[in-house]
Order: structure tokens, then sequence, then C-alpha cells
């Protein structure tokens, strides 16, 4: 669904989506990285279910709310993507201990 | 929908579409009377809109044992309260009644909710219930996420909580669906007595009835005089936070700390005395934070999504008031500031008094008459 702009340069860095191992460029945000790795459904919300992705990418709309590294309800439009980073997608509520 | 009422009479005038009139014409309605609900706009003081959605019970009534009875009955009547809704409207209102705690933070705290406990229930003519005081450990079996400072509390299995918003929301499609005529923007200006009825100046037009319910929260103060009643309430600002929704943890509401149906978690339970100041203080919502992650280390874990600060309507002595007026009969004025947990009372028990036109014995202690004492003496 979505592809890169050729002329984008930067290192490539690994880090994770529910555990299968991903690559990011330097610079991504982990909703660019999720989006440019095919995952466009982040999570369900927490009432109804529906599945939600990012939508924004500017930190207003909290659809791409992912756990990174353990914490839930992060945005991922907002944290960049680090080597090794384990993202995960959510379903429901979050968990209040992660 | 609502059918408007094309002549502009009605048997009953309710002032005020809160939780506490919206309550009350359901149950007037179900009596089978033609009803109007005269409410302001959306900017109107609504402390139905900001409240903290207990269905509690425990610890209220201390200085009036009748209160405490009250209080008793509209909580063993909520869940059918609830039902009938839902048979209604099709909407679930989340009533649970798990059970509620207060949790103390020192020993202090847990001996004056222990002695507090006693004194109420020792009061002559207490319809009693059962309650626990619990050590440390005792609690934490009940409630395992509480955190180290937590020494104990109280537990009472009458306590419980429901979704506020969603019950304003159910009563007024319980109305429209009973025929009540809803009227926003219809601020009461003058009430006067005449053929036997009352007429009622608002801002969108008069209106007769021949009964008037004032159950306009802190605008009864103004409105009471005008039929012979008094209304002494004050606002008494309390703070809300409201957390992220999280799968559940908290499986019993207390007095501070709530999870709601949906999963966010309320932290709540400040007393400011502030006038009709509505601004966030952000030194009392820090406090309430900060006492409630003491309660439940967890919730230090989780992002803050709203808060806000709503205006309890508050009689001297903290108790309802329940009167039909002496000089203007069919004038009645119910006031309180728990219009959740009392919403059964209010629906079940109190509206078809009023339909039949006489509160009863029952009501006298609730009388604002209490508050003139001085005047008389």
């Amino acid at each position: 669904m979505f592809r890169r702009l050729p002329e984008v340069a930067g290192d490539a860095i690994p880090f994770t989506i529910d555990g299968r191992p991903a690559s990011a460029r330097a610079g991504d945000s982990v909703a660019a990285a999720l989006l440019a790795n095919g995952v466009t459904t982040c999570r369900n919300t927490p009432v109804s279910g529906a599945p939600r992705g990012p939508y924004c990418m500017m930190g207003v709309c909290f659809d791409c709310l992912v756990t990174i590294d353990g914490t839930g309800n992060r945005q991922g439009c907002q944290v960049r993507v680090a080597p090794g980073m384990a993202v995960e997608t959510q379903d429901g509520k979050r968990e209040v201990e992660r | 929908m609502t059918q408007p009422n094309r002549g502009g009479e009605y048997d009953v005038a309710i002032v005020g579409g809160g939780l506490v009139g919206s309550a009350l014409a359901w149950g007037l309605a179900r009596s089978g009377q033609r009803v109007v609900v005269l409410d302001e706009g959306d900017i109107a003081v609504r402390p139905s809109r900001g409240n903290f959605a207990l269905v509690w019970v425990q610890g209220k009534g201390l200085g009036m044992p009748e209160y405490a009875g009250w209080t008793k009955q509209s909580s063993d009547d909520w869940a059918g309260f609830a039902g009938l809704l839902r048979d209604q409207t099709g909407i679930d209102v989340a009533f649970r009644r798990p059970g509620g705690f207060m949790p103390a933070l020192s020993e202090e705290d847990l001996q004056a909710r222990a002695n507090a406990m006693m004194r109420l229930h020792n009061q002559p003519d207490m319809i009693r219930y059962p309650y626990e005081v619990m050590d440390r450990e005792t609690l934490r079996r009940e409630l395992p996420v509480i955190g180290p400072e937590v020494v104990g509390g109280t537990y009472c299995p009458l306590d419980g909580h429901c979704n506020s918003l969603r019950l304003l929301r159910t009563l007024h499609t319980g109305i429209g669906l009973l025929g009540v005529d809803y009227r926003p923007n219809h601020r009461v200006e003058r009430i006067e007595r005449r053929d036997g009825g009352f007429r009622l100046a608002t801002a969108g037009g008069e209106i007769g009835a021949g009964k008037v319910v004032l159950a306009a929260g802190h605008d009864s103060a103004r409105l009471a005089p005008m039929v012979g009643l008094s209304a002494p309430v004050r606002p008494q600002r309390g703070h809300i936070i409201v957390t992220e929704k999280t799968a559940p943890f908290l499986h019993h509401p207390t007095g501070y700390v709530r999870q709601t149906d949906e999963g966010g978690v309320m932290i709540g339970d400040s007393f400011e005395e502030a006038g009709f100041d509505t601004t966030l203080q952000p030194g009392v919502s820090s406090a309430i934070a900060a006492r409630a992650i003491r309660m439940f280390p967890l919730l230090g874990r989780l992002n803050v999504v709203r808060s806000w600060a709503a205006l309890r309507v508050l009689t001297p002595d903290g108790f309802p008031i329940y009167e039909q007026s002496a000089t203007a009969p069919g004038a009645f004025v119910v006031t309180c500031h728990s219009g959740v947990t009392l919403a059964a009372n209010h629906a079940l028990t109190l509206a078809p008094l009023i339909a039949a036109g006489d509160l009863g014995d029952r009501f006298k202690v609730f009388s604002a008459r209490r508050f003139h004492v001085p005047q008389a003496a």
C-alpha cells in the first residue's frame, strides 16, 4: 500500500513487529515504519474492537497507539524507531502492567 | 421523538434536565403525568455531566439516619431501575454493585473511618447495613493492587457504580419515549401561581402546569423563593482525572478511584469552596493524582486523557431537600448532591408521590425548615 520515495536515504534499522524481524530507515517514526512494513492495522479499539491504523502522523489522532518495548498505548508517530526496538500491535485495551 | 404539547399545558413542569430532573420526569411520566422539562442550554452549570458515577452507601447519613436509609433503599432498587431503563431504551447504564472500599493511608485515617461507621450505625432509627473494617492483609486479598502505604480500609457490599453519562443520556431517551416534552434553552425567569396552577415565564416563552418541581441544582436557590420554598445550596468544587482505557484490574469502586465499565480509571474526591469557578487547579489535580498513586501504584503507569472540575450542589448539612411548598401547594423542591445514587429513588419512589401531590410524613425530615431553626429561636 505504501512505498518509500526513491530518493530517501538512511541506514537500515532492525526492529521487530509482534516478534517478527522488520526493517526501518534511520529517522522513521514507528508509525511510518509500520506502514512501510505493510502493517496498516496497529490496534483494535478498547470498547468496540474496531480496527485502527496510523492516520494523522503528527500526534493528534491517537489512532497509531502501539506497545513499544513493553509500554502500551504509545503514539507510534511520536517515537523514532531504535535498533532492536520491540513494537507490538494492540488488541483491545492496554494492560495496566505493560 | 418528543411530541410538543401545543397547548403548553402540563400536569407537571420540571425545572432542570440533569440527573435529578430527568429521573423525576421519567418517573412522573410513567405515573401517567403530562410532563414538560424546562432546561437551560449546553453551557449551563451542569454537575450531571461532571460527576464520579458512584452509587454509594458507605458512610452516608451521619447526623441524619433517615438519609442513610433513603440511600440504602436507592442502592437496593438500582438494579431493578437499570433493568427498566434497559428494557425501555435498549441501553445498559453499566450498573454494578460489587461492594466498595475506602482504603486508608494511615492508622489514624483508618481509625477515624471505623469510628465514623460505628457512630453512624449507633444512631437511633438507623437502618443498619453490613460493612467491615479490614486490616491490610484482609484488604489485600480483596484488592490485590493496593500500594505498600495502604494500612487497611472499610468495605461495604452495598456500594457500586454505573456509567453516569450514559445514565443521563438513557433517561433523556426514556423520557422522550414516554412523551415528555423536553425543552432546552428554557431558563425559567419567574414562577407565578395562577388559577390553581403555575405560570412559568421562560427564555422560550410562557409555560403552564398544574404542579412545578424545582430540580434545577444550583439555580434552585434562586427559584425556590418564588414559590414559598427555600433551597440554600452552594457549589463545592471537585476535580476529576480520567486515564486511558486499560484492561480491568480494579474490580471494586473506591471513594477516590474507580475503573469504569469501558476501562478508563477515574480519580477524584477533592473538596474546594471556590464559588462557581470551574477552572482546573493544577495543584489540586496533582494532589489527588499523588494520593491515588499511593493507594494504587500501578496508576502511575497510565496516561491521563482528560481532567475537569465540577460543582457539587450542597446544602448546609450536605443532606437533600425534599419539600412541598406550604404557601404554594403543588410546588416542590428536590435537591441533592447524589443524583446518581438517588436516581432510582427519585424515579421509582419520589416521582409517584409528587404525582399524587403529597410526600407524606417520611419526607418531613428533609424539609429545608431544618435550616431555619436559629431564626425561629
